[in-house]
């Protein structure tokens, strides 16, 4: 059982509300580092010393933030209307279990019952709008008293480990974090790493950004958990990444060409290393890079990532070996990277 | 009683129609020192005998009331398996309802794969599906259905292949939780709750006099058939039946209906296949309690196996008893464990009260013409 992804999956930390998690990983990381500390938004920013053999300053970075639900109206009848934090598909919520506020009460999301439902409104996906959340509470008083209006919600999914798979919640970001915290564990760099694990990812890439001006660093290595769409299809539906295939390193999305220099150096190590990688097919979706390349004069950035099925779901799964492949192509793309790499265009 | 640990277990063990070994065996534990007698019939529904006391009647043959409360719960069936890019890839699972699944809840699901391969075994699985942008244009915008719906368990192809078969069970996984005010919310409560609510009644019973034979039968194959009734009610030969089922609280998408407060105590069946003499004696049974209970009117059929009991041999005057429940066939049913004490004290009030007259008055009711 991989206790880190254990430990960072089953916390909480839904964006603008990453108190929890950034608390554990302050604990997870502070004998591994010189110094940590807090930002004004609430990122985690350490810095591990390097063997002062190069002067680059290379930033990685991971969001710790994860989609959930805010509480934004409590009914009479004690039921609560929320609003989602982040990008879901309504049709993710109904049926599922989720964790309120700090106390994390469990509270559910039900529905009109299929008994009392006319054929058509079967085929209507059900808006978010019009679900609520029921903590059990029998009025509005007796709810207020128990969640407050801005209370974030986040699924409740016991991690788990089946084959080479592993299955939970929130593994987009934490299996990026995970990976972090295992550079930050592992032998010095040739020069100074500084390891940002940063909130609102998922609400517009907002800590990042700031991070980036921050720490104002020659490079940057972005590490996420990108979705994995390789499954069974009417058409041939690109599937984007595939669970197994190894790392999976974007060249282009929505928001960003990533730095082509790093991305060569990145494949290049791969191949060198004999590590299994593939290139995320370019389209949509988009990572902390997009912010932090256009931050004060600019930063080449780019991104590895673990491939993850279901992604914004209470059940997404990723690969192990593609965990493991991604922290040591991190570490080895990290560990040959030179200064020299990047004048060169 | 302590509820809540009980309906935990009962909630929590798997067991879709015509696969209800599992939770058989932990009813059979919990019934055992309350009963005479228990052993499973021919279509594996469990039937437990408490005897009546008191005179032996003269023909010899002490009437019997029946308890139904069935035990099996909806989940999925493996309709296919598919190899995704190709046979070296992984493999997922294609799926069928079990019972009236609400497909609306499906996505991002836990659930155990029954897998009978060489070695049977239980596999994790998740609920997934392409995202609505990779859908066919006539799948988007709707919820996702059995076209869309895979069962992931992570596996490649080959393996999958050597483990499940087409027909495997698939049952939902989702751990009872406690919410406020007694409150629980899990899976299959339709119909554990109403087990645990024969539960309840059989502990009452212990050291009450009750004249009756009473059989306590937790019935198969509910959901797709009303096997357990029918069958129960032909071998078992009662004279008066009550089916114990869940019926529809208020809450979020039921307010407009019929539908009963948490909290408000048990609903009593009226309509056609309801006995009115049954259900002026759980009345007045409720009145002895100062029990609060409800009137649930269903214009044909009761959606439960008091349907199948009815017609059983020569007909059997029934009644339904319900808790009512959020939520229905989805993995958060919602019940509270007041309601549960409710219909099982309730159930075991009505046997107390029952004479060796109570079938001759029940006729003569049906002819009293004032």
């Amino acid at each position: 059982m991989n206790e880190l992804l254990k430990q960072l999956t089953e916390a909480v930390g839904v964006s603008g509300d990453e108190k929890e998690i950034r608390l554990l990983i302050r604990d997870l990381i502070a004998d591994h580092v010189a110094e940590w500390r807090v930002d004004a938004l609430g990122n985690l920013i350490a810095r591990k010393p390097g063997t002062g053999e190069s002067s680059l300053r290379v930033l990685v970075d991971a969001h710790m933030d994860e989609v959930g639900l805010m509480i934004t109206d409590v009914d009479s009848n004690g039921t609560l209307q929320f609003e989602t934090v982040g990008g879901f598909d309504d049709r993710a919520l109904l049926g599922k279990v989720v964790q309120v506020g700090p106390q994390k009460l469990p509270g559910v999301i039900g529905a009109r019952p299929v008994h009392l439902l006319k054929p058509n409104q079967r085929q209507e996906i059900v808006k978010v709008e019009a679900m609520r959340l029921d903590i059990g509470a029998k009025n509005k008083d007796e709810a207020a008293g128990k969640v407050k209006i801005g209370d974030r919600a986040a699924f409740v999914t016991d991690y788990e480990e089946v084959a080479d798979t592993a299955v939970g919640k929130a593994f987009d970001n934490r299996a990026g974090c995970a990976a972090l915290i295992e550079l930050l564990r592992g032998e010095p760099y040739p020069f100074d790493l500084y390891a940002s694990f940063t909130v609102q990812e998922e609400v517009g890439l907002r800590g990042a950004q700031v991070v980036a001006y921050d720490i104002a660093p020659d490079a940057a290595l972005i590490l996420e958990c990108t979705p994995a769409y390789d499954l069974p299809n009417e058409k041939d539906v690109s599937p984007n990444v595939a669970l197994g295939r190894g790392p999976s390193i974007y060249v282009m999305d929505a928001g960003t060409i990533q730095d082509p220099r790093l991305v060569s150096h990145i494949t290049r190590t791969a191949a060198a290393e004999q590590i299994p990688f593939q290139i995320r097919q370019p389209g949509g979706g988009g990572t902390n890079t997009a912010a932090i390349q256009k931050t004060g004069p600019g930063v080449p950035a780019a991104t590895i990532a673990v491939p993850g099925r279901y992604a914004h779901t209470p059940t997404m799964m990723i690969s192990l070996t593609d965990y493991h492949n991604v922290v040591k192509l991190a570490d080895a793309a990290l560990r040959r990277l030179t200064p020299e790499l990047l004048q060169h265009r | 009683m302590d509820i809540v640990p009980l309906l935990k277990r009962l909630s929590e063990t798997a067991s879709p129609s015509g696969y209800e070994t599992a939770v058989t065996e932990v009813i059979r534990e919990q019934w055992q020192p309350l009963v005479d007698e228990i052993s499973l019939d021919r279509v594996g529904s469990l039937v437990a005998l408490k005897r009546g006391q008191g005179e032996e009647p003269a023909d010899g043959r002490r009437p019997r009331l029946l308890l139904a409360a069935h035990m099996d719960e909806i989940g999925l069936m493996v309709h296919q398996l598919v190899a995704h890019p190709d046979e070296a890839g992984y493999g997922f699972l294609r799926l069928s309802s079990l019972g009236g699944v609400d497909t609306r809840h499906l996505y991002g699901q836990l659930v155990t794969v029954h897998a009978s391969g060489t070695e049977p075994r239980q596999l994790t699985g998740v609920i997934g599906a392409l995202p609505g942008s990779l859908q066919p244009k006539g799948r988007q915008g709707k919820p996702y259905g059995y076209e869309d719906l895979v069962v992931d368990v992570g596996l490649p192809y080959r393996q999958l292949q050597a483990l499940v078969a087409v027909g495997d069970v698939i049952s939902f996984r989702q751990p009872l939780r406690e919410l406020l005010n007694g409150r629980v919310s899990g899976k299959a409560l339709d119909n554990r709750a109403s087990v645990a609510a024969v539960t309840v009644c059989l502990d009452y019973l212990q050291g009450r006099r009750h004249y009756w034979d009473l059989l306590a039968v937790a019935t198969a194959q509910e959901e797709t058939a009303l096997l357990g009734g029918f069958t129960s009610g032909h071998t078992q030969r009662p004279d008066a039946a009550i089916a114990i089922d869940v019926t529809f609280a208020k809450g979020p998408g039921t307010n407009d209906a019929v539908s009963f407060e948490l909290d408000g105590g048990p609903a009593l069946g009226l309509g056609p296949n309801i006995h009115p003499g049954m259900l002026q004696a759980l009345r007045d049974a409720a009145a002895a309690l100062e029990m609060k209970v409800n009137t649930d009117p269903h214009s044909r059929h009761s959606g439960t196996d008091a349907y199948a009991l009815q017609v059983a041999r020569a007909g059997i005057p029934t009644a339904v008893v319900s808790i009512p429940l959020r939520y229905m066939h989805t993995m958060v049913e919602t019940v509270v464990t007041s309601d549960i004490e409710r219909a099982g004290r309730l159930l075991g009030e009505f046997a107390t009260r029952l004479e060796s007259d109570f079938i001759e008055n029940l006729t003569a009711g049906m002819m009293d013409d004032k």
